[in-house]
């Protein structure tokens, strides 16, 4: 008997466990479920507001590079990641996108659609994926609180933010998220 | 705001403008950018110079253009943000503006799937949207996205694309009025082929007072035959191609089928200069560059040099009528 054989059914074993659903996962029946909480946007903004309310005095305390910081990238991962399929960018901006995480789309847009959308309103790269902009719009026109955010001019990603906490990001480092004069 | 564009002097004016596609040749001597220009430039105000359009490797639209600004022509350079990151863009831009490009076309561009070397790095670091206010940036507040002061600021007319045709259908004239407010002062729009659905984005448009902040080309174009039009509109993204018009081609013998995508692309323009808040047409005759002149004369678009150097209507001094 050779290796490939004897290790054949370990292998398979393998492939038949399906991601946990901290990796995004899309086999698991928990993240499937968590993923459809996305069409329930209106939902999603009251839950964003609550946090952020509730988040917001205890802002002297969340300071990028604290010992809080690392305990809230890790809620994130567990959070946003089976919610949203979720990058880390730490910019988060799911608020202003429809609840519908923008650096899933494979061009990485943030201000809109492209001009690539195909008729049945799939994506133009993977043809089996429904455009992100297009559940982002349809999601948009049912927040009646953050819908509107979505005719917001992003700025472009800072990628020295990645894998750090978008929330804590939000309280102390707005301004490195956007160019100088960005806004005018 | 005084760029020094041709085509913004034109739109301006109130004429109806006409711009046309220049496909990039593969190659390394100027002459084959010359001799494509040629039969554009006496027929159109302005050439677009695109970039790698469908992600497919040519001559790079800063090196055309900086050849067409030398030789007196009027480029449009397409700057997509599929494959320079914004350290580079923003160079680019500074070049090109040394170099006489007056006109930009900001563009997100195609996915490298699309193209030749599907196995290209995709950068889109920037996207269309924050190009075009990057590109502001640089003319109007004088700095680079990092803070850094310009010793001189590059004049550009800025523009961006359109496509009306593809869904999400009712966000699309609010990705207009996004686009005017990161600066786009003119829209080039994809193929029009969809006469109804563009009269829907039109009207939204005017509803929304979008025609007044900008100008607005429609993209037309002629299709070479019913075959050439369904391997378009399924491999090159973002072209609606109603099946209408795939019919009328087959309709006709395959020797006539040139002329028959001739003929639509005619009507085509006819009926978009009747839709109010339409500026002017973007003729794209991919590999059919030889029509574009008889497209534009036979839409009655002729003659198009009206405007001396100085910025005044004199149609008679230049063709001494």
């Amino acid at each position: 008997m050779n290796g490939a054989v004897m290790t054949a059914p370990f292998t398979q074993f393998l492939a038949s466990v399906p991601l946990p659903f901290w990796e995004g996962g899309q086999g698991d029946r928990f993240t499937t479920v968590l993923r459809r909480l996305q069409d329930s946007p209106h939902f999603l903004e009251i839950v964003y507001r609550a946090v952020y309310r509730m988040l917001y005095p205890f802002r002297r305390w969340l300071n990028p590079g604290s010992r809080a910081e690392r305990i809230f990238i890790l809620l994130e991962r567990l959070s946003k990641i089976p919610l949203f399929d979720c990058r880390m960018c730490g910019q988060c901006i799911l608020h202003d996108t429809g609840m519908t995480c923008p650096m899933t789309c494979p061009k990485n847009l943030r201000n809109g659609p492209c001009g690539g959308v195909r008729s049945n309103g799939h994506c133009e790269i993977i043809p089996d994926m429904p455009c992100v902009w297009v559940q982002a719009w349809e999601r948009s026109k049912r927040m009646p609180e953050y819908g509107k955010e979505i005719l917001h001019i992003q700025a472009p990603l800072n990628n020295s933010l990645k894998d750090t906490s978008a929330w804590i990001n939000d309280f102390h480092l707005l301004q490195k998220m956007t160019p100088v004069g960005w806004d005018e | 705001m005084r760029t020094g564009s041709r085509l913004e002097r034109v739109l301006r004016s109130g004429r109806f403008a006409v711009t046309a596609e220049l496909n990039p040749p593969d190659s390394a001597d100027p002459q084959s950018v010359y001799e494509r220009a040629l039969v554009l430039a006496e027929v159109c105000d302005a050439i677009n110079a695109t970039d790698a359009s469908g992600a497919n490797v040519h001559m790079s639209s800063v090196g055309v253009c900086s050849l067409l600004t030398r030789a007196g022509y009027e480029p449009v350079m397409q700057v997509s943000c599929r494959d320079r990151n914004r350290i580079a863009i923003q160079g680019d831009l500074l070049g090109a503006a040394a170099m006489g490009v007056r006109n930009l076309l900001c563009l997100t561009g195609d996915g490298v799937q699309a193209g030749d070397q599907p196995e290209a790095k995709p950068v889109f670091d920037l996207d269309s949207i924050s190009l075009l206010r990057t590109a502001r940036m640089l003319r109007d507040q004088g700095h680079f996205l990092s803070g850094r002061k310009l010793d001189s600021t590059p004049k550009f007319f800025l523009g961006a694309a359109a496509n009306p045709f593809i869904p999400p259908y009712d966000f699309r004239p609010l990705r207009l009025a996004k686009k005017i407010e990161a600066g786009a002062e003119f829209f080039q729009t994809q193929y029009c082929f969809d006469f109804l659905r563009f009269c829907q984005f039109m009207n939204t448009v005017r509803s929304m007072g979008l025609h007044k902040r900008a100008y607005i080309l429609v993209g037309v174009g002629p299709l070479r035959s019913a075959k050439a039009a369904e391997w378009m509109r399924s491999r090159v993204p973002g072209v609606v191609i109603p099946d209408e018009i795939i019919r009328r081609l087959s309709g006709v013998p395959s020797d006539q089928q040139r002329l028959e995508g001739k003929r639509i692309c005619i009507e085509m323009i006819e009926r978009v200069r009747e839709v109010e808040g339409v500026s002017g047409v973007h003729v794209m005759a991919y590999r059919q560059e030889e029509l574009v002149a008889e497209i534009i004369e036979e839409s009655g678009l002729l003659p198009r040099r009206w405007i001396s150097e100085l910025g005044q209507t004199n149609p008679c001094e230049e063709y001494n009528i």
